[in-house]
């Protein structure tokens, strides 16, 4: 009988047995595990810095509370993300090395601007739309410390895509300039949120491995159309139109057939070449540059308070 | 700057927290924090933030000692063969409705 106790990895793995932190693991898995876990990581936090552009304009105490909760919870996410990372041996400033160095990955959905309010609305709605049809797979992966940090994510995002939804909706039946910005921000996001779900299979070179591994339980083409049902659903509620003149419902397939996605965009935005990724790099250098003597002050505030306290012992 | 800002890194800290009254604590996650009292308050910024905890334990990762996997078959594989400390292990006659 294969369980937690007996087997090796590859028994695991085909048993559906959860691999933990110090169990036995192969050097790719770990390192692939690695490599997805903390571009997560930095997707969450680069992910504050689109909407935190728009936190001292909301429109109201309500919506400013709202998107203040939402960003506090992504940069959570951050830290569940790269707290799991650091189970395979990696440590956190080693990570963020990586970010600030540009040798680590984050979605390149976070480099393109958000340039009204309206885009509150579309981000929550498809980015994190999109961010939850590619977790709730993950809750089931097959390393342990990862499929946790999943399962709290998920909980605390259902949240955020309805609230982007109603901040579409409101706008979507206002005024007809509020209709306009509501359509003019699905306009601009829909098909970077469609590149979310990464290459077609048949270009995707990790996929295979990872499905393997049952690091990745569906791959990207299927959940990329499971996305594209649910939300173009959605988008009738709305009233407002979706940017693709090839989508149409297929009844044979029993699912929506849609355009072709510029790939072309999509590497370039990648490789580095985006609206906003240089902005979003030096926001998370700075950032980080400029906390050092808070990082300082508080190892030495708490050096002197453990001596004070071994004082008052020894006395 | 690379990775000479690692011995700065802030120690890291287990977290584990009770849900509600008469639960045990259970490990959340982990965080870092320069010592035990900024570990609490941070526990506390993230994994309570929607009533998950009404009561925060912090230990310092480097003080917990785990076993080890390699050696999981020799500490637990005793236990395999004692299935008589099973209720199950006992045939009963069926006049007995209820024990
Ligand atoms: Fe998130
Ligand atoms: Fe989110």
């Amino acid at each position: 009988m294969v369980d937690a106790i007996h087997g090796d990895f590859e028994q695991k793995i085909a048993n559906d047995i959860t691999i933990e932190p110090r169990d036995t693991m192969p050097d790719d898995y770990r390192k692939t595990l690695i490599r997805q876990i903390s571009q997560h990581a930095h997707s969450e936090i680069v992910g504050m810095l689109p909407e935190g552009n728009w936190v001292t304009r909301a429109p109201s105490l309500r919506r400013k509370a709202v998107l203040l909760a939402k960003i506090q919870d992504e940069g959570g996410h951050g830290l569940y993300l790269y707290s799991a990372a650091e189970t395979l041996g990696v440590t956190r400033d080693e990570l963020l090395d990586q970010l600030h160095s540009g040798k680590a990955k984050y979605s390149s959905i976070f480099n393109y601007p958000s340039l009204t309010w309206a885009d509150m609305g579309a981000i929550g709605w498809l980015v994190d739309g999109a961010a939850i049809m590619n977790q709730v797979p993950l809750c089931r992966a097959s390393y342990g410390p990862y499929a946790r940090a999943m399962v709290r994510i998920c909980k605390e995002e259902s949240f955020h895509q309805r609230q982007g939804f109603e901040i579409m909706h409101v706008l979507a039946k206002g005024t007809e300039v509020q209709k306009k910005m509501a359509q003019d921000a699905l306009n601009r996001w829909w098909w970077p949120a469609l590149m979310m779900f990464g290459p077609h299979d048949s270009d995707s070179t990790n996929t295979e491995q990872s499905m393997k591994w049952r690091i990745k339980r569906i791959s990207n083409d299927d959940l990329r159309r499971k996305f594209v049902d649910v939300t173009v659903e959605q988008t009738k509620v709305l009233g407002l139109t979706v940017p693709d003149k090839d989508l149409m419902w297929n009844a044979e397939t029993g699912h929506y057939d849609f355009g072709a996605i510029n790939w072309a965009e999509f590497w370039n935005v990648v490789k580095g070449n985006g609206p906003c990724n240089k902005q979003r790099l030096e926001a998370r250098k700075a950032a980080w540059q400029k906390g050092e003597w808070v990082r300082e002050a508080a190892m030495a505030h708490a050096e002197k308070r453990k001596a004070r306290k071994e004082a008052l012992v020894a006395a | 700057m690379a990775n000479e800002t690692n011995k700065l890194e802030w120690p890291l800290w287990e977290v584990f927290i009770r849900s509600k009254a008469g639960l045990d604590h259970k490990h959340a996650g982990s965080l870092h924090a320069a010592d035990a009292q900024m570990a609490i308050e941070n526990a506390r910024d993230v994994y309570t933030r929607r009533m998950e905890g009404i009561s925060i334990w912090v230990v310092e990762s480097k003080n917990i000692f785990a076993s080890d996997p390699k050696e999981a078959e020799s500490l637990y594989d005793p236990a395999n063969d004692k299935i008589y400390r099973h209720p199950t292990f006992y045939n009963l006659p069926d006049e007995v409705k209820y024990m």
